[in-house]
């Protein structure tokens, strides 16, 4: 069968199973956009390439499935930098599709022509030049294989307009990739089985650090089992959110920067550390010269790169989480962690009385009771998808997410713009779900033009924008470590409720926590998309905060609330 | 410490520049870098001398095993291993001093490839010492060029083969720093 390598890619796209393509057409994508016409692959338009590979990133963090993202050649292909740079931060599998100039052109700076896999080399786990046709095939299907094999992440393959245009000879079977096995999880070792069960046997206060590696490779009941034979609890990086469900008696919550005081205490008094697929950010270690100093640490990940990346462990693991903890097992013995959970328990302290979602309403609307209302009333059965900023701090501090995959946010990265576009990824992959989009009001006017794609889509999802007039994390570090000389953060946006209506989508607005209750309420029975606008307390902070490269534990913690208010906190306390 | 790397590599365009730029932008530095074609066809062998602790040069191993145009990485450091650099030199050498300058070179074994009227171009091969000593004694005479390789090892002894078996028919080895 002879194809053109337009027909070429499609034709691979629907046997590597893609559904669904989100992008924007030019000119050197021209010959693949026209023959997408005759295959039943679901083309989604953004408005902006960025938009588009965020769309991508959504659908496959969503589903664990492929995202697909094309776009053209030149500023389109450029346009997907900050895209592909999100998935790779974050391990997402994606593979991209530009249209570059005709092999001929290659090099004259023509019209429209970047060297698209020299600008993405350093954001992608691999890219591609494709300039004749009967190379396209082998590329796209290594392509599918690299994005999905060992640690997912974004593939790129860059295809001449003449490649598109050529004829070549379809052969999927002689085009079966081998090169993506050597990324393949290696199984545990016994050695190293061995090493964990004994300094598992002389922990007296182990702590699981659950990152995404656990959703990624399945280990989800595992890490449970093992958790609650041994009696180990769990913290979680904000990227395992969901992995574990937050409501498990053993999960303490999220670590790092805005995690709560006791969860960061408990690293700092922890005498063993298992770190299961998550990469010690900075976010997550604070200064590493105190971090964990009591801690022998065990690090399993499929990427041996972080290894020993950014902490020196006790023993490093290269294999696959799910594998290595099932075969770690549960049948030997551990000591009892119960004077460790008490230990704990005491840590939390006067945490909750501190916490805003259990003050009374004081007439002001705070981004937390939003979050916390939004989970209440969604049964915190909801996919959330966030921006990044406060707001992404607080959904994470009090959306309770169970679920996993029911979470997606730009954690490595901390890409504004993200959450519109990645919701309706999001939805695309999971119809039937109830996505609510979650994002400030300076990352929601990065990407608003998306909310045409909803429409022209008919993509039903719910977008809370937490409106407090700043870029409100920068305005928080500003209050604290710039003597709140606020430069440039004061934003000033349109009525929100009234661009939404402009697109066609029904926008509200809410001051009070009534208001914002009702506004939830009438989301989510409403047909079509709902944009509510939550005008917030303006210069609330996220609290607690690890100031960047401080010690773990020399948190700013939550103020106290005023006597007069703290005497009626306890009904509510209970009530959450 | 330097640290020696040995990599083998697709013998394609731009795989060079995968390597260089995965070590820039991980804020590693390459003291020296050498490379050219390998045993088998299609393939090229890169020597790498990395400034780095040890657990950074395992890192960098790690790092390059992801490449997908790099089939094999070994990290010598602590391995016997031959380690060799070729230099030219070009040393000023008009007719009254010529016979002491070719003296200078014999003793460190170079060979002379290019004689003119005013000067000799000499090769050498060796360890980075021996080359720096030679550079030292000819300079008086006057050093007018010194072009210089990066560093060729290899490991001493019986060592794997680099390249792996047919890629299709097997798993590839797991990461050399997990081995």
């Amino acid at each position: 069968m002879t194809l053109t390598g337009a027909q070429i890619l499609w034709e691979c796209l629907l046997r590597e199973g893609v559904e669904v393509v989100f992008g924007y057409p030019g000119g050197a994508i021209l010959p693949a956009y026209d023959a997408l016409l005759d295959v039943p692959i679901r083309h989604v338009l953004a408005r902006h390439e960025q938009g588009a590979c965020h769309m991508a990133d959504g659908y496959a963090r969503a589903s664990s499935k492929v995202g697909v993202v094309i776009a053209t050649s030149g500023p389109g292909a450029t346009n997907l930098v900050t895209g592909l740079a999100t998935a790779m931060l974050d391990s997402v599998p994606l593979v991209a599709i530009t249209g570059q100039v005709g092999s001929r052109l290659l090099g004259t700076d023509a019209f429209q022509e970047v060297d698209v896999t020299g600008v993405t080399l350093p954001v992608t786990k691999h890219n591609v030049l494709v300039t004749r046709a009967a190379d396209l095939g082998p590329a796209l299907r290594e392509a599918f294989a690299v994005a999905r094999t060992g640690r997912p992440g974004p593939v790129l393959v860059d295809i001449t307009k003449d490649a598109q245009q050529a004829t070549a000879a379809f052969d999927w079977e002689a085009w079966a990739p081998t090169r993506h096995r050597r990324h393949a999880a290696p199984g545990p070792k016994p050695e190293d089985l061995e090493a964990a069960r004994q300094l598992l046997a002389r922990a007296q206060r182990p702590l699981i650090l659950a990152g995404r590696g656990i959703e990624l490779s399945g280990a989800r009941d595992a890490v449970l089992a093992f958790a609650e034979a041994t009696g180990t609890p769990i913290a979680t990086t904000l990227l395992g959110l969901g992995a574990v469900p937050a409501q498990h008696p053993l999960n303490l919550g999220m670590m790092g920067m805005h995690g709560e005081a006791w969860v960061n205490q408990a690293i700092q008094e922890a005498d063993l550390l298992l770190a299961f697929g998550m990469r010690f950010d900075d976010r997550v270690t604070g200064n590493l010269a105190t971090y964990a100093t009591n801690a022998k640490k065990l690090h399993v990940d499929v990427d041996a790169a972080e290894l020993g990346k950014n902490v020196a462990v006790d023993l490093a693991a290269h294999a696959d989480l799910r594998a290595f903890v099932e075969a770690l097992g549960t049948d030997f013995d551990t000591p009892d962690t119960d004077p460790w959970l008490a230990r704990i328990r005491d840590l939390r302290g006067d945490a909750a009385v501190r916490d805003i979602q259990n003050l009374p309403d004081d007439g002001h609307l705070y981004a937390a009771h939003v979050i916390h209302d939004l989970w209440k009333l969604t049964e915190g059965e909801a996919t959330v998808v966030t921006d990044v900023g406060q707001h992404q701090m607080w959904e994470a501090q009090y959306y309770r997410h169970d679920r996993r995959r029911s979470l997606i946010t730009s954690g490595g990265l901390g890409t504004m713009g993200f959450a519109l576009p990645a919701a309706l990824g999001a939805k695309l992959a999971e119809p039937e779900r109830e996505v609510w989009v979650v994002a400030g009001d300076g990352g929601f006017q990065m990407t608003s033009p998306e909310l045409m794609t909803l429409v022209q889509e008919g993509v039903k999802l719910n977008l809370a924008v937490i409106n407090n007039g700043f870029l409100g994390m920068v305005r928080q570090w500003q209050e604290l470590f710039y003597a709140r000389r606020y430069a440039a953060t004061p934003i000033l946006s349109p009525d929100f409720a009234k661009l939404a209506e402009a697109y066609g989508i029904r926008g509200l607005a809410a001051s009070t926590r009534e208001e914002a209750r009702a506004a939830i309420r009438e989301a989510r029975t409403h047909d079509g998309p709902v944009l509510i606008d939550f005008r917030v307390e303006q210069e609330d902070a996220v609290y607690p905060m690890v100031p960047a490269g401080a010690a773990l534990d020399a948190m700013i913690r939550r103020p106290m609330p005023a006597p007069s208010l703290l005497a009626e906190t306890g009904a509510d306390a209970t009530s959450t | 410490m330097p640290h020696l790397l040995l990599a083998t590599l697709d013998d394609e365009p731009g795989v060079l520049n995968r390597v260089v730029s995965l070590i820039r932008r991980r804020a590693f530095n390459i003291q020296a870098l050498t490379v050219g074609p390998a045993e088998a066809p299609g393939t090229s062998r890169m020597t790498l001398v990395v400034e780095s602790d040890e657990a950074g040069a395992r890192r960098v191993a790690a790092h390059l095993e992801k490449l997908l145009n790099v089939l094999k990485v070994e990290l010598l450091t602590e391995k016997p291993a031959v380690v060799r650099y070729l230099a030219l030199l070009r040393v000023a050498a008009p007719v009254a001093l010529r016979s002491q300058v070719l003296t200078v070179g014999a003793a460190f074994r170079a060979q002379v490839v290019d004689v003119s009227e005013d000067s000799v171009v000499l090769e050498c091969s060796g360890g980075a010492e021996k080359l720096a000593a030679l550079a030292e004694a000819l300079r008086p005479y006057g050093l007018l060029e010194l072009s210089r390789t990066g560093a060729l090892a290899m490991a001493r002894g019986t060592a794997p083969a680099l390249i792996p078996k047919a890629r299709a028919e097997a798993d590839l080895p797991p990461l050399a720093m997990s081995v």
